[in-house]
């Protein structure tokens, strides 16, 4: 009787699995390919590269030392990110949340024309070409969005598009307790 | 099977040319070298499969810019190594270090030969205690009993003949 339902028990229980596992990956929690990097808790690492909209100034790290802020890694030829373009311009309008944009290996103009459609939801935006930044962070997909207090330290990070249910989960409570 | 053997000599061809297409000069050849092992093994984390010297990728061809920038710098390779598992994480290292995390990684194939063969030893064992007892002796006795009463009957039978 047992060697009977055995196998039917262990279909059950691996379809639950998998059952649970894609709601995970449907939710965002879970990624297959996600790489474990270490970040948070660490000082973020610094970079200065030129502005996307003024292009002969420079964007650097440093300049942001004492209120806490986001940095979004984004680019036009990544979908998700004009999926939460929205969601960004919310967070900087209505709740005055500092983004610091960081275009990803893009073509300027698109990018440009993108901020100028869809709005602009930066204080500033580093363009990197070569991806100097993006590797000293340890992107490798875009959009991820990290948060850095106001001691220049790596609190939180997110893989993918940013919406209030990630906000509130990841971002919200290192705002609320005033790092 | 010569269609067989064009196609297998086609994926292997396009398994050995790697993407890389960039021309670096080096110092000298032991810093071509260094790089040319450490872009071998370096993942590459948008393809995660292929290493950064396959991967035509575009952050694979700025991770091999930065490897070489490294390599030119004078950087010995544990410590490009580090600088790269540092910001991704062990999981870009197709060589991890040995610790408690990747325990599994490293024993585990060594773990999983040793309970294959257990498993072969019982089966094994199981199969040749099965094969005497198939006839118990009970049935011997029996098999004995019919074949003296055969041979009886046969005497008997020669014996009216």
């Amino acid at each position: 009787m047992v060697k009977k339902i055995a196998p039917l028990a262990l279909f059950i229980a691996l379809a639950g699995l998998f059952l649970y596992m894609l709601t995970q990956m449907n939710r965002g929690e879970y990624n297959p390919r996600d790489v474990p990097t270490e970040f948070i808790g660490k000082p973020a690492p610094e970079f200065a590269l030129p502005d996307l909209l003024e292009p002969n100034q420079m964007v650097s790290s440093s300049d942001f030392r004492g209120t806490p802020w986001l940095l979004n890694v984004w680019a036009t030829w990544c979908p998700e990110c004009w999926r939460e373009h929205g969601y960004l311009n919310s967070l900087a309008k209505q709740r005055g949340i500092v983004i610091v944009g960081l275009n990803w290996r893009d073509e300027l103009d698109k990018a440009r024309q993108m901020l100028a459609e869809l709005g602009n939801p930066f204080a500033r935006v580093a363009v990197d070409k070569e991806s100097d930044a993006v590797m000293d962070w340890g992107v490798y997909a875009a959009p991820e969005t990290f948060l850095i207090d106001a001691e220049g330290v790596i609190r939180a990070k997110h893989k993918g598009a940013m919406n209030e249910t990630v906000w509130q989960k990841k971002f919200a409570p290192h705002f609320e307790t005033g790092t | 099977m010569t269609r067989i053997f064009l196609a297998l000599s086609l994926v292997l061809a396009s398994w050995v040319s790697s993407a890389n297409i960039e021309v670096y000069q080096f110092d000298d050849p032991a810093q071509e070298q260094t790089y040319k092992d450490l872009v071998e093994e370096l993942r590459c984390l948008v393809c995660q499969n292929q290493s950064i010297a396959e991967s035509n990728a575009e952050l694979a061809q700025d991770m091999r810019r930065k490897t070489y920038e490294l390599v030119k710098s004078g950087k010995t390779k544990s410590e490009i190594r580090a600088f790269m598992a540092e910001r991704y994480g062990d999981f870009m290292l197709y060589s991890p270090p040995l610790k408690p995390m990747t325990w599994l990684l490293w024993f585990g194939p060594a773990l999983a030969l040793i309970l294959g063969f257990l498993v072969v030893v019982r089966l094994v064992k199981r199969q040749r205690q099965a094969a005497p007892s198939a006839i118990s002796a009970e049935e011997i006795e029996r098999l004995k009993a019919l074949q003296s009463e055969a041979t009886s009957a046969r005497q008997s039978k020669d014996g009216t003949v």
